[in-house]
């Protein structure tokens, strides 16, 4: 790495080893009013928004939401996937970024590789919500029973549960194994029970040469197992619909397009958090301009080539002639959703182009409006293919229409609270910037620096 | 010993049967189908079907395993209007059994689509796969009202909130009629011997059900029927029910 590259990395001068340590670990170790009110209120939005009308459709059915003959599946199966595909960003980011040794990474991994585990457990909690009886959720697992009843692997929603199971255990093995030495800096600065418990966490690291060598090629070999997992975990979610036969559903597209579209959204979603986090938690000086226009140019190039997919789906759909599907393109283009299908099309194609200006990509408040907006295009996506295609399948005699309920706006809003409120409850638990390899960044020490 | 090739083909077979004990069958003549409905009213009650009330009516959230669906040809004042019985097709090639991840839904010995309420866990994914959309989900757990609760039909089960419900071709009356079969020293159920609800309360005999491995069945005779049609038969499902499309003159 120059010197000059080196030198970008902070806009504010390079901090010295122990600055990195007080500024990282001030924000674990002191804690003010402000932050309970945020927690508890988050926490309170969650539970009234989120857990009270979930409560309520556990009582009468799913029936409280606005689902029905035609449209069994709703909101939440769209809520899943954009969530799924929000989690896309972190470890999978992280893992590429690591192998190709992009040095803007390391500020900005540990904070993307929580999202990722934060918004797999929120996609976790919308099958849930989705399920008609969420109390027999466990039959999806391979567990012995008297009946000798095993799942069946032909399902998709299996390769699912296998999937997404998978890939939060190795999201979290990742996350942790990159904390360690982290976790030991925290035992060295805190005093009582949190030592203790830090001792316990972080292994009795040391920080000798062998093992900083063996942290290093673990770390590498789980960057390389969690990449093609990563990959697979969104192409099983797309298979959810690919696999059948329901026009608009049934593309070889799929599985790229929302893979694509997951880091698209992934991408978009650290943007907003590493706003947060310089905001609120005073991270200015690690999370610099090299980071967001580095991001900004990533978001570029995934909002070119989601529009060249969605072009793609279009042109195979005319191409293909069914009328089956030609019916159902003109309905998301022309029908009742189409605002919906347009306003994502505007969000998540045109929109990100004015990032092509260095003006707007190097700002961090127009930067965050455009993360939302592309958030916002992509919640829009999942819903438009989840209600757009399967009220009108192929018999005409039994095509219908899909509004949501307010129990489901009400837990959609609730989901982003438990996200938050989880990753509240992670920057006092975890170092949010990673100690060790921030400092990896840093000019070598001299007397006279 | 079967090689794994034997063993891939053995499991690529619908519901992993050489072949069928009984493969039963319904062919709908509609040019005899007058769209009268008898066939759904006595669907709902043989099947315990719950009576979903208006509101929930008009949000689309009936309960009808057989449906009547009304098409209109031509322009007014030159319309004619056709009637399609809708009801599960008892697809071999069933798209919806392999979607379901706790096996709710698999195929039987008979050649039937079967729904098991009580491994369902209610992720819908069959009613998404199912082309014909003749897949029920009961968004609440339906009560009757007295005296009502007294008609409910004590060979069926009544189902809970969450879980997904179809045509079973009364698979019912099926069982008491093997079970007859069974206890007569006969080998076969008879052709006729089994009509579900629909069949028997059909007044123009549109429809006709019977076993179609039996060659000397009414229904194996009609399925013959040079005006026979399977719907949607280009998505590969491989619909058991046959209908007989209707001829203008």
């Amino acid at each position: 790495m120059s010197q000059e590259e080196n030198k970008s990395l902070f806009d504010h001068g390079q901090p010295t080893y122990a600055e990195v340590n007080e500024d990282i670990l001030s924000v674990m170790l002191e804690t003010g009013p402000k932050y309970w009110m945020l927690l508890g209120t988050m926490a309170s939005i969650a539970g009234i928004f989120f857990f009270m009308p979930w409560f309520y459709q556990l009582i009468v059915g799913v029936g409280a939401a606005g689902m029905n003959r035609n449209a069994v599946w709703g909101s939440y199966l769209s809520n899943f996937i954009f969530w799924i595909g929000l989690s896309h960003s972190g470890t999978l980011l992280s893992a590429v970024l690591h192998i190709t040794n992009s040095p803007w990474r390391k500020a900005i991994y540990r904070s993307a590789e929580a999202m990722t585990l934060f918004s797999l457990m929120t996609a976790a909690l919308f099958v849930m919500v989705h399920l008609g009886r969420v109390w027999y959720v466990h039959w999806s697992f391979p567990i012995p029973n008297q009946m000798g009843l095993w799942p069946n692997f032909r399902s998709p929603l299996m390769f699912d549960v296998m999937a997404i199971t998978t890939y939060l255990t190795a999201s979290s093995i990742f996350i942790y194994m990159g904390s360690v030495p982290d976790f030991a800096a925290v035992r060295d600065a805190s005093t009582g029970l949190r030592r203790r418990l830090y001792t316990i966490f972080s292994f009795g690291w040391r920080g000798t040469a062998r093992e900083w060598h063996t942290l290093g090629w673990a770390y590498t070999f789980f960057a390389v197992l969690v990449i093609p997992l990563a990959v697979s975990v969104h192409s099983i979610v797309s298979w959810d619909f690919a696999l059948s036969a329901v026009p608009g559903f049934h593309h070889t597209i799929f599985a790229p397009y929302f893979v694509c579209g997951a880091i698209y959204s992934g991408t978009a979603g650290i943007v907003t958090v590493m706003y947060c986090l310089r905001k609120f938690l005073g991270f200015e000086r690690y999370i610099g301009q090299v980071h967001l226009d580095s991001l900004g140019k990533l978001l570029i190039t995934l909002s070119l080539i989601w529009s060249y997919i969605n072009v793609l789906e279009l042109f195979s759909t005319w191409y293909g002639g069914t009328s089956f599907e030609l019916e159902a393109l003109s309905f998301r283009l022309t029908g009742f959703y189409a605002p919906a299908y347009w306003e994502m099309i505007l969000f998540c194609a045109f929109v990100p182009m004015l990032m092509l200006t260095k003006k707007i990509r190097w700002s961090w408040n127009k930067m965050l409006v455009i993360s939302i907006l592309i958030n916002i295009g992509m919640l829009t996506e999942r819903f438009v293919i989840v209600a757009t295609s399967q009220p009108r399948k192929f018999l005409p005699g039994a095509f219908g229409y899909y509004v949501p309920s307010w129990i489901e706006i009400s837990i959609t809003i609730g989901s982003f609270a438990i996200f938050a409120t989880l990753f509240l409850i992670f920057i006092k638990w975890v170092p949010a910037i990673s100690l060790y390899e921030v400092k990896e960044t840093l000019k070598p020490l001299r007397r006279d620096a | 010993m079967s090689t794994i090739a034997e063993k891939l083909r053995a499991y690529s077979k619908p519901g992993y049967y050489d072949e069928f004990d009984y493969h039963w069958t319904m062919t709908i003549d509609l040019d005899r189908c007058t769209g009268c409905e008898a066939c759904v009213v006595a669907c709902q009650a043989e099947n315990n079907l719950p009576i979903v009330g208006e509101e929930r009516f008009a949000q689309k959230r009936e309960i009808k395993w057989i449906r009547i669906e009304r098409y209109w040809e031509g322009e007014y004042p030159n319309i004619k209007m056709g009637f399609i019985p809708m009801l599960c097709q008892q697809c071999d090639d069933a798209p919806c059994e392999t979607a379901c991840p706790v096996y709710a839904t698999y195929h039987n010995q008979d050649g039937l689509n079967t729904q098991i309420y009580n491994r369902c866990i209610g992720t819908r994914t069959c009613a998404v796969y199912c082309p014909y959309e003749v897949r029920y989900f009961n968004w609440f757990t339906y009560t009757w009202d007295e005296p009502l609760e007294q008609q409910l039909n004590p060979d069926v089960t009544v189902r809970e909130k969450g879980v997904m419900e179809k045509c079973t071709f009364c698979i019912q009356r099926i069982r008491i009629a093997k079970d007859n079969a069974k206890d007569d020293d006969r080998r076969r159920v008879r052709d006729g011997e089994v009509v579900p609800a629909c069949v028997q309360s059909c007044p123009t005999e549109a429809l006709v059900f019977g076993d179609s491995n039996d060659p000397d069945a009414k229904v194996s005779k009609l399925m013959q029927d040079e005006r026979g049609y399977k719907v949607l038969e280009e998505l590969g499902t491989t619909p058991s029910i046959v209908y007989l499309t209707k001829v203008h003159s």
